[in-house]
C-alpha cells in the first residue's frame, strides 16, 4: 500500500469542508464519537442536518465563525492507499497556507459550486497548484444537485477551466462533477450523472499513479547529519546521513560532493535494518563514502556529471507570507535544503496579480500573500536546480533573523 | 523483435509505512542538527515506543544523541514503568523523570479537588524542559488524535511559558524545518504527525515492536462508569453503587492510571489488534479519555496552556 498527498482548496461556501467529511465518512474513517461530536454541534447550532464541514473545522474560532482558517492534516485510507489532506482555507488571506499545502501535494483538488461556475478563487487556487507544481489537478464541480446534474453547465465550466488552464501549464487535468452533500461521483460513479463517463474521486485517487511523478533522474542527496558513533565498535565508521532528494544512489556510484567538487565513490547505503542495493526518494539513509573527505551538513552530493549548480545568484517566484512587506535591499536567510545562508534581496522584479496573472512591474515590494519574482544574492552558494525540474532542490523557505519566523517561500526559477 | 517484457524498469515503489518511517527518521535528525539539548518525551505508550525506535533508527549504528524524558505523574500502570525501564536500558540512553508527586511535595504544583493529575502535568514539564534547558522535546502526538491537533505543525513554536498559539505557527513547506529560537523558547517537534493509530500498529506488527503487556487483552476487575471502563486500583476505586467484575480487557492507549479505561477486547496479538482497530468506530482517546469529554475545545485550551 502507498502513500498519497492532496491538498484540497474552495472558496468558503463551495462545499470543501463537505467533502472531506464525505471522503472520510464513506471511507469510514470517521469514528462514531466524532460524529457524535458533530451532530450534537449541527444541533446546537441549528443545522438540521449532519454538517460534515463541522468534523473538519478544528480550532475554537472557526468553529464559532464558521470558517476554516488554517491548514489541517486529514488522515483516511482505503484497502489501496494511505491518503494525507491538506486541507488549505480558500480565503485569499490564507494563501500562504494553501501554498504551504500544495508543497507536498502530488494532487490538488480545487472545487467549484456548480451554480456560480468559475470564480476568482477557482482561478487563484489553479494556479498555485501549478506555481508549486502539484503533478495532477483535479476541478470538481460540487453542488450538482442544484443544477439538476444538468450536463450542460458541467460542461460550461469545464471548458472555461480548461481554457484558463492552458496558459497555465497545467500537467495532469480530471475535472468531475460531484455533490459532496449527496456523494454523487465520490466514492462510486452517481446514477444522476449518466452523461459523465469518468471516473469518481476516490477511483481517481485510488488510482492515480504517482510512483513517476518523483524526479528519479538527477541524484541528488543533501548532508542532514554525519553519523560518527566513535564507539570500539564502530571506530572508523563515518556516516553522511539524509533523505534522498531525487535520483536513485547505488553502493559503487562515483558521486561529487558540492561545493567543493571532490569526487569519491559510495561504498555503501546503509539504514538501521541493514544496506540497501539503492536509495530513492522520500528514503532516509547513511551513505559511506570511499574517501576520507571534509563533508559537512549542508554539501550536497551528485554524480559528476549531472550536478546542480552551485549558485549565489537566484532567480526564484517567492510567496511572501507576512505582514511587513518584502522589500529590495532587505536582508533575509534563506534555508535550502540542508543549508542555510544570508541572503540580500537584490531586486523585486513583479508582483505577480495571482486572480489575474497580471505582472505588476512598478509594484516594488510583496506583501503579505503576495507572489512574485525576486532576485536574492546569497552570501553562500545554494545547490539548486529550477522547480520545475527538481521540486526538492528547487525550492526554499526565507526565514526573517530577528523575529526567527518563516516569512516566505521560493521556487527556482534559476541560479548561477 | 525484442519483447518489451525483457526490459525491467524498476518502479522504486515505497510502502506507506517506509514512507512515513523516512519521513520521521528525516525530522528526527533535523531536531539534532539545528537545536541544541533535545529530549524525547517518553510515556510508556505506543506512540513514545515507535518515536524511540525510530530515533533509534535515524542515528544507527551510534546511539540516541539526547536523553529520554518521562513526566511520571505517580499514577503508573507498573508494567509501563517496568517497561520503560527496561527499554531505556537497552538503547543507553539517560532517563530523566519529571515527578508529579515530588513536585506536589516541593509546592510546585497543587493536586486538585478531583484527584486528577492531567492538568498538573502541565507545569511539571515545563519546569523540568527550564530546569535541564531543554531546547527542542520530541513529542509522540499524532495529527489524527484530536481536532486541535489537526492543525499543529511538526516543529511546533512555543513561548517563554510553554505556550501555543494556534494563530501564529510557522508555515512548513516541502520536508524545510525552521527550528530558529531566542534564549528562553523551545520547540515541540512532532515526528509521528502523519501518522494514524492505524499506521502506528502496523508498523508494530512489521517491526516487531515490543509492548507493554496491558496493550495485549488480559484479564483484570474492571468497573463501568459513565460509559468507559476502569480498572480498580489504588489510584481508581469504584465509587457507590458501581460493581466490579473480571472482564477481559485491553488498553488503547496507556495514560494516568487513575483516568485511561480499558476496552472489553479479545485482541492478545498486535494482528488481531490491528483488525479490532479496523474495524472500531470510537476513536482512541474518545473511548478511553475521560479528561477530554468535557469541551469540544479541550486538548487546544491546555495546549495553550503548555501542556504538551
Amino acid at each position: 500500500m502507498d502513500l498519497l498527498r492532496f491538498a484540497t482548496a474552495g472558496s468558503v461556501d463551495d462545499g470543501k469542508s463537505t467533502l472531506i467529511g464525505r471522503l472520510l465518512f464513506d471511507s469510514k474513517s470517521i469514528f462514531t464519537d466524532q460524529l457524535e461530536a458533530v451532530e450534537a454541534a449541527s444541533q446546537a447550532k441549528g443545522d438540521d442536518y449532519v454538517n460534515l464541514a463541522l468534523l473538519t473545522d478544528g480550532l475554537r474560532a472557526e468553529r464559532e465563525q464558521g470558517i476554516t482558517i488554517d491548514v489541517a492534516y486529514r488522515y483516511f485510507a482505503t484497502p489501496r492507499r494511505k491518503f494525507i489532506i491538506a486541507d488549505t482555507p480558500g480565503h485569499i488571506q490564507y494563501t500562504r497556507n494553501m501554498v504551504t499545502g500544495a508543497s507536498t501535494a502530488d494532487l490538488a483538488i480545487v472545487l467549484v459550486d456548480a451554480r456560480k461556475g468559475l470564480v476568482e478563487q477557482s482561478r487563484r487556487h489553479a494556479f498555485i497548484a501549478t506555481l508549486l507544481r502539484v503533478p495532477h489537478l483535479v476541478l470538481a464541480v460540487n453542488k450538482m444537485d442544484l443544477v439538476d446534474y444538468s450536463a450542460e453547465v458541467y460542461e460550461r465550466i469545464r471548458d472555461e477551466f480548461v481554457g484558463f488552464a492552458a496558459k497555465l501549464s497545467v500537467p495532469d487535468l480530471v475535472v468531475i462533477p460531484i455533490s459532496a452533500l449527496h456523494g454523487d461521483n465520490i466514492v462510486t460513479r452517481s446514477a444522476n450523472t449518466p452523461w459523465y463517463d469518468g471516473p469518481s474521486l476516490l477511483h481517481h485517487l485510488e488510482n492515480l499513479h504517482v510512483a513517476s511523478d518523483r524526479n528519479l533522474i538527477d541524484a541528488r542527496f543533501p548532508v542532514q547529519y554525519v553519523i560518527r558513533p566513535q564507539s570500539s565498535q564502530h571506530l572508523d565508521y563515518r556516516g553522511y546521513a539524509g533523505t534522498v532528494a531525487s535520483g536513485v544512489l547505488k553502493p559503487g556510484d562515483e558521486v561529487m560532493v558540492l561545493p567543493s567538487g571532490f569526487t569519491t565513490t559510495i561504498t555503501a547505503i546503509d539504514t538501521a535494518d541493514g544496506p540497501v542495493a539503492e536509495a530513492f526518494p522520500p528514503m532516509s539513509v547513511t551513505v559511506r563514502l570511499a574517501d576520507e573527505i571534509d563533508i559537512s551538513r549542508g554539501d550536497m552530493l551528485c554524480r559528476p556529471h549531472n550536478a546542480p549548480t552551485p549558485a549565489q545568484n537566484i532567480d526564484a517566484m517567492v510567496c511572501w507570507m507576512t505582514e511587513r512587506p518584502l522589500q529590495p535591499r532587505q536582508r533575509i536567510v534563506v534555508k535550502h535544503t540542508t543549508r542555510s545562508a544570508r541572503a540580500m534581496v537584490k531586486d523585486i522584479q513583479y508582483r505577480l496579480d495571482v486572480n489575474t496573472l497580471h505582472r505588476d512591474e512598478a509594484a516594488g515590494q510583496l506583501g503579505l500573500n503576495d507572489v512574485g519574482r525576486v532576485q536574492l544574492r546569497t552570501m553562500q552558494p545554494l545547490m539548486v536546480d529550477p522547480y520545475q525540474r527538481n521540486r526538492a532542490t528547487g525550492g526554499f523557505i526565507l526565514v526573517d533573523e530577528a523575529t526567527n519566523t518563516t516569512v516566505g517561500a521560493g521556487m527556482i526559477t534559476s541560479g548561477s | 523483435m525484442a519483447d518489451l517484457s525483457d526490459r525491467y524498469v524498476p518502479e522504486y515503489r515505497i510502502s506507506h509505512l517506509k514512507a512515513l518511517e523516512a519521513e520521521s527518521i528525516h525530522i528526527i535528525r533535523e531536531v539534532v542538527a539545528e537545536l541544541e539539548r533535545p529530549v524525547l518525551l517518553f510515556s510508556g505508550g505506543k506512540d513514545s515506543i515507535v518515536m524511540l525506535r525510530l530515533a533509534e533508527k535515524a542515528f544507527h549504528p551510534a546511539r540516541i544523541p539526547f536523553p529520554v524524558m518521562h513526566v511520571d505523574t505517580g499514577h503508573n500502570f507498573p508494567e509501563v514503568l517496568e517497561f520503560r525501564d527496561r527499554r531505556v536500558a537497552q538503547l543507553g540512553v539517560q532517563l530523566i523523570v519529571a515527578s508529579v508527586p515530588e513536585a506536589l511535595e516541593r509546592g510546585l504544583v497543587q493536586e486538585p479537588p478531583d484527584g486528577t493529575r492531567n492538568r498538573i502535568q502541565t507545569p511539571v514539564l515545563l519546569d523540568a524542559l527550564e530546569k535541564e534547558r531543554f531546547t527542542a522535546a520530541f513529542g509522540g502526538a499524532r495529527r489524527d488524535e484530536d481536532k486541535a491537533r489537526a492543525k499543529e505543525r511538526v516543529f511546533s513554536f512555543r513561548d517563554e511559558f510553554g505556550q501555543w498559539d494556534p494563530k501564529n505557527q510557522r508555515p512548513e513547506l516541502w520536508n524545510l524545518y525552521n527550528g530558529r529560537i531566542h534564549l528562553g523558547e523551545s520547540i515541540r517537534v512532532f515526528p509521528l504527525s502523519n501518522w494514524t493509530e492505524l499506521d502506528i500498529w502496523q508498523y508494530v506488527e512489521a517491526e516487531g515492536i515490543d509492548l507493554p503487556s496491558i496493550y495485549f487483552a488480559h484479564e483484570r476487575s474492571v468497573f463501568e462508569r459513565n460509559g468507559m471502563l476502569y480498572a480498580d486500583n489504588e489510584f481508581c476505586r469504584p465509587r457507590e453503587g458501581e460493581t466490579t467484575s473480571i472482564r477481559r480487557v485491553r488498553y488503547r492507549t496507556v495514560g494516568d492510571a487513575s483516568l485511561t479505561a480499558a476496552v472489553e477486547s479479545e485482541a492478545d496479538t498486535v494482528t488481531k489488534i490491528i483488525a479490532e482497530v479496523a474495524a472500531t468506530r470510537i476513536t482512541e482517546r474518545g473511548a478511553t479519555r475521560g479528561d477530554d469529554k468535557f469541551s469540544e475545545a479541550a486538548m487546544e485550551d491546555r495546549k495553550r496552556e503548555g501542556y504538551f
